[in-house]
């Protein structure tokens, strides 16, 4: 019995239906109401499975990283129906969004198989993290390792199957993860309203999906400053997680020796996208996020 | 156009009413002062703000954790401090968990986009205490604010005592009492480019918004726009820290502001519209649809 079990009772996760009978648009103030009776998980969250390709672990510690948030997440949104350690599920169960973690390594077939796999069984394949958006580190294996000095070839998961959604960054934030959790359950269990926004939040990370699986601190270059948008506001810098970006003169400068190819920075940057209708809400927005996960 | 200067709860003319702050300070000491309220009250452990570097008028973030700090921070420098970039360290290597920051509109777009999208910004979005944002029409580099001020006005950027723009010109105060002015269509063709494409003239995503357009000299517009920003300038305000007037009351007024707001927005858009045809079938990037 893992922790899970523990969590939502003796039920094992494998044996839950994925669809359950719900009550049609609940709202989640509501279902907070309605949670505090139960102690068994309420009826119409939705079905999450991490799926871990090569990576470091990381994605999944930073998803843990919400600490009583991802409890919140997974008492009154979320199952965890399949995941490495946290879930006592040996193969890829049917799920509604499926969070990957890691680049795949095509020599490994068993890889390649859940991969492909995971595309058939979740409805939203969700790219958690550099590795499986961008090849990230990765990127540079070249095999020669013990004990598979065969496995060299790491590809991000968008040019095995197709990805709904992006997340970047290495390892991306704990608040993003859950922001996207929070917003998947709205577009999947919402009211109309909150299907709206969820759809409009989410629209970006698509939009990052559809944009290719190569990044580098060089798109700083390629698609902003090339592109007469950078102001010089600091966000890359702020963004990177190995402190390859500094700012000379209020322009970004990357140290490409350093640059690890996670994509953090151009997903962060204000002029690789900015979506007036969501962010300009920035407020009720966060209310919204916080009151979710009280 | 209506929504040019974005939602807020209260518009106000006002001014620092520490003499020290006024000495030194672009307009009204609005930011310094307000920062150094939040400071003093614990509201902010520190604040991140354009301070001196070792080249005259070139700022560089700097986190202010003292009053005394934040005081070598007042004024204006019309050009890039990526305050933005310290934002994340500003809550490890400087161990805040109140951050106060001020930057213009896109700054403020960019502090906003990372509490929604914080892609490598970890446990910051909650730890944005106070955002203060300046009205902006466009910034400068650093090379092109030194090349309109030694090249155009001939001064030597040693000898500046305050650079200021306002009436339709861009003005530069010597350290011995002379004054240049340069029309601000000389300034045009050395403005950043990134600024040709933003949508926003009075920070609209800040708690706190101020400039000087709609003020009297010596004062401020101010703009408190989010609850936390309301819930701060009203403590300010109760412990006397500025004086205000009511913005229907001051000349130039509101007015002004929509006016400057509009021109700055609609020429914007324009430019937005022109990239989309800018080569032959090939399109300029626009942000505002997709990464």
């Amino acid at each position: 019995m893992g922790l899970l079990s523990r969590i939502f009772g003796k039920k094992s996760v494998s044996e839950m239906p994925t669809e359950k009978p719900a009550p049609a648009k609940a709202e989640v103030e509501k279902k907070a109401e309605i949670t505090k009776k139960e102690d068994k998980p309420v009826a119409e969250k939705i079905t999450v499975g991490h799926v871990h390709m090569s990576g470091c672990t990381g994605c999944l510690v930073s998803l843990a990283d919400n600490a009583e948030g991802l409890l919140t997440i997974l008492d009154k949104y979320a199952d965890l129906v399949y995941g490495l350690t946290l879930a006592d599920v040996r193969h890829i169960p049917k799920m509604d969004v499926a969070l990957v973690e890691g680049s795949v390594c095509i020599q490994d077939k068993l890889s390649v198989q859940e991969i492909k796999e995971t595309r058939e069984k979740a409805a939203v394949v969700v790219a958690v993290g550099g590795c499986a958006c961008y090849g990230n580190i990765t990127r540079f294996g070249r095999g020669g390792q013990p004990n598979q000095p065969q496995h060299e070839s790491f590809l991000p998961v968008g040019d095995l199957i197709k990805v709904d959604v992006y997340i970047p960054g290495c390892a991306p934030c704990p608040q993003l993860i859950r922001n996207v959790c929070v917003m998947a359950y709205l577009l999947l269990k919402g009211t109309k309203d909150q299907q709206e926004l969820a759809k409009k939040y989410l629209t970006p990370l698509m939009q990052l999906a559809d944009r290719g699986t190569e990044a580098c601190g060089c798109d700083l270059m390629y698609d902003v400053v090339n592109q007469g948008l950078c102001m010089g506001c600091g966000s890359c810098a702020a963004a990177c997680p190995v402190r390859a970006i500094t700012h000379e003169y209020g322009k970004p400068n990357v140290n490409r020796e350093m640059c690890i190819k996670c994509g953090a920075c151009y997903a962060q940057c204000p002029r690789s996208f900015f979506n007036f209708d969501v962010i300009t809400e920035f407020e009720g927005i966060m209310e919204l996020i916080g009151g979710a996960l009280k | 156009m209506g929504t040019e200067l974005g939602k807020y709860k209260a518009c106000v003319s006002a001014r620092s009413t520490s003499k020290e702050i006024l000495k030194k300070s672009q307009d009204g000491g609005i930011v310094t002062q307000l920062f150094a309220y939040a400071l003093e009250e614990g509201i902010i452990d520190g604040a991140i703000v354009a301070g001196p570097s070792d080249e005259p008028y070139r700022p560089r973030p700097f986190i202010a954790t003292s009053v005394e700090e934040l005081m070598t921070a007042r004024g204006t420098r019309y050009n890039i401090s990526p305050n933005v970039s310290w934002i994340k360290e500003a809550t490890r290597s400087f161990g805040l968990d109140k951050v106060g920051i001020v930057g213009t509109p896109c700054q403020m777009q960019a502090v906003r986009k990372g509490q929604l999208y914080p892609f490598g910004w970890r446990d910051v979005d909650s730890k944005i205490a106070l955002a203060i944002g300046i009205f902006c029409m466009e910034n400068f580099s650093y090379q092109s604010i030194k090349q309109l001020v030694e090249d155009h006005a001939g001064v030597k950027m040693e000898s500046v005592k305050k650079m200021d723009i306002g009436k339709g010109k861009f003005w530069v105060y010597t350290e011995r009492g002379a004054t240049v002015q340069l029309p601000l269509k000389v300034t045009h063709k050395y403005e950043q480019p990134g600024c040709h494409v933003c949508l926003d003239y009075v920070a609209n995503l800040s708690d706190v918004s101020t400039g000087s357009v709609g003020s009297p000299d010596g004062w401020s517009t101010v703009f408190v726009r989010t609850k936390n920003g309301d819930d701060i300038w009203s403590k300010a305000i109760a412990a006397g820290c500025f004086e205000t007037k009511p913005i229907e009351q001051v000349k130039p007024g509101l007015e002004l502001v929509s006016k400057l707001a509009n021109e700055k927005i609609s020429k914007n858009q324009k430019t937005v519209e022109e990239r989309a045809t800018f080569g032959v079938n090939k399109a300029l990037r626009n942000p505002y649809i997709k990464p």
